[in-house]
């Protein structure tokens, strides 16, 4: 093993321009990757506090009455995996609006009918995606007790329709650079591989396995893949330091939310994913040349 | 001096023929090489020396004809088995093949290194190796810094660091001076004294008078012209 890092040492010494160009390519790679990663975590985890993990109001018609509820229930959590149904009477509704409008309170009391709907709240246990949502509300409300059901449609839909279009833009981009990276990577490999064309074929000639030969070339790799990942999350991190120092406050207050750096497991799914890119193209470059 | 009763062939070649495009390099080679044997390989050249030892190093893949290696055929042996073989053998390139832009020291602990021995014990045998070849000082040194004879040395050290049983040279005295070239030529019959088999090419027919035992093959075309034990040569200059 120490025979291998001193002559992976060398070897990345003897081709260092070439080392450096590759480990800037698969940090630039990983910085576009990690900079969507940045992007779809906070947006998703805005979206989720802005759809608040699956919450629906449902409102029920004039025909309602508190005898239908129980069977009512049983209904809806035949739709849907449901965790909790609350039940807010007209008469709640009222009187949580009057006490937020204490000022106005005189205005509702003129009021000879209660205008507000019966209400059920509830909220979904397994909350994966909007468009679930969506679906089991499209349920809901084909009930003919039910009015409407609210649960945050129009501009958060709108909204992820164009979160999705990133989304695949982010693929297609991720697909790219991880293929460019990949690409140059195995490119190294065949460079450093022909540029030892004579010492391979005097190991060879020594009684060398082929594994003792590809073994410095995959550490190689694996080291450059590593590398690359970690210098790429460095400039991720340091841009995002420098930016957020300078727009949180302001940002943050305006928008009821904070734009948090990667999480500890997509850190370290980059650094694993650009590792294994070192190695993938390493494998392919050998596979290619010694057959 | 062949003991015929007791043969305990290491090579083995029937009718191996070495074709490079159209040209026939070697042809129809029979030849039986035992343990504990010195050869000496003679002929003009392009006679086909270097081809034949490197077939029989197994660098080279003979075109046609069998190959037995301590009775296994080599045909049947896999690629990936060649390397352990190569190991039982030792090799001075005509070219010595160093590797340029490695040190004396590391070209020669490249053979342990590859045989997966453990660092200590190679620093040990390459520098006691180096010594022996009177290269020791040179151990930092890179090849294309060193004189043809200094190259020499050192590819007669990495040949003989993984104690192979055989030893195969080509013109290992080349370019020497007569009295490096008795050096070197000393040895390699030392080496053989130990036990192991040597096969030298040479066309310098001196290297024979020099010696007491042993066979000299000469090839001419490709072909063996003349298998004659060197005893019988003696007599016949007498
Ligand atoms: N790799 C090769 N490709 C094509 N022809 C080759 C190759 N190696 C050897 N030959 C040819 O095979 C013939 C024998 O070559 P070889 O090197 O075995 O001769 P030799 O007896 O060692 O000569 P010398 O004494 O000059 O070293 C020569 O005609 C040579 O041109
Ligand atoms: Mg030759």
């Amino acid at each position: 093993m120490a025979h291998f890092v001193k002559k992976v040492l060398t070897d990345i010494r003897s081709n260092r321009f070439l080392n450096l160009i590759t480990i800037i390519t698969i940090s630039l790679s990983i910085l576009v990757v990690s900079v969507f990663l940045l992007f779809f975590e906070n947006a998703s985890r805005v979206i989720e506090s802005w759809n608040q993990g699956g919450r629906a109001m449902i409102y029920l018609n004039k025909e309602f009455s508190l005898d239908m509820l129980p069977k009512l229930k049983v209904k809806i959590k035949t739709l849907g995996d449901i965790d909790e149904i609350v039940y807010i009477s007209k008469a709640q509704a009222l009187d949580k609006l009057k006490k937020n409008m204490s000022s106005q309170s005189a205005f509702l009391k003129t009021l000879k009918e209660n205008p507000l709907p019966d209400a059920l709240e509830i909220r979904m246990r397994s909350y994966n995606s909007f468009e679930e949502v969506q679906k089991f509300a499209q349920s809901i409300k084909a009930l003919e007790i039910v009015e409407d059901v609210e649960y945050g449609q129009g501009w958060l839909g709108r909204f992820l329709q164009i979160f999705n279009l990133f989304k695949i833009t982010g693929y297609a981009m991720c697909t790219l650079f991880f293929l460019i990276a990949l690409f140059i990577t195995a490119n190294t490999v065949r460079l450093a591989f022909y540029s030892r064309k004579l010492e391979i074929e005097i190991m060879r000639l020594v009684g060398a396995t082929e594994t003792f030969i590809k073994t410095p070339f995959y550490i190689e790799g694996l080291l450059q893949g590593f590398l690359g990942g970690t210098l790429g999350l460095i400039i991720l991190l340091i841009t995002y330091l420098m930016i957020s120092s300078g727009m949180t406050q302001s940002l943050a207050s305006y928008m009821y939310f904070d734009v948090r750096f990667l999480s500890v497991k997509t850190i370290v799914l980059i650094i694993v994913g650009s590792t294994f890119l070192g190695w993938f193209g390493c494998y392919l470059s050998l596979k290619q040349i010694l057959k | 001096m062949n003991d015929k009763t007791n043969k305990n062939s290491i090579i083995r070649l029937f009718n191996v023929s070495k074709r490079f495009g159209g040209k026939l390099a070697l042809k129809d080679i029979t030849l039986d090489i035992e343990q504990g044997e010195l050869i000496f390989i003679s002929g003009p050249s392009g006679a086909g020396k270097s081809t034949l030892l490197k077939i029989l190093y197994l660098a080279q893949k003979a075109s046609e004809g069998q190959i037995l290696i301590d009775g296994m055929n080599l045909a049947r042996i896999s690629s990936s088995k060649l390397p352990f073989l190569r190991r039982r053998f030792g090799m001075i390139f005509q070219d010595f093949k160093l590797i340029p832009n490695r040190t004396v020291f590391e070209n020669v602990a490249l053979v342990l290194e590859a045989a997966g021995e453990k660092p200590s014990f190679i620093r040990k045998k390459v520098m006691q190796v180096l010594r022996t070849t009177g290269m020791e000082k040179k151990f930092n040194t890179l090849p294309p810094t060193l004189s043809g004879g200094e190259q020499q040395r050192v590819a007669v050290a990495r040949a003989v660091v993984g104690e192979p049983s055989v030893v195969f040279a080509d013109e290992p005295t080349g370019s020497l001076d007569s009295k490096s070239a008795q050096a070197i030529l000393d040895f390699l019959m030392g080496y053989h004294k130990k036990g192991a088999t040597v096969l030298i090419v040479s066309h310098n027919l001196h290297l024979l008078e020099r010696t007491v035992s042993g066979r000299n093959i000469e090839i001419s075309e490709g072909r063996i012209k003349r298998i004659a034990t060197i005893f019988q040569d003696k007599e016949r200059k007498q």
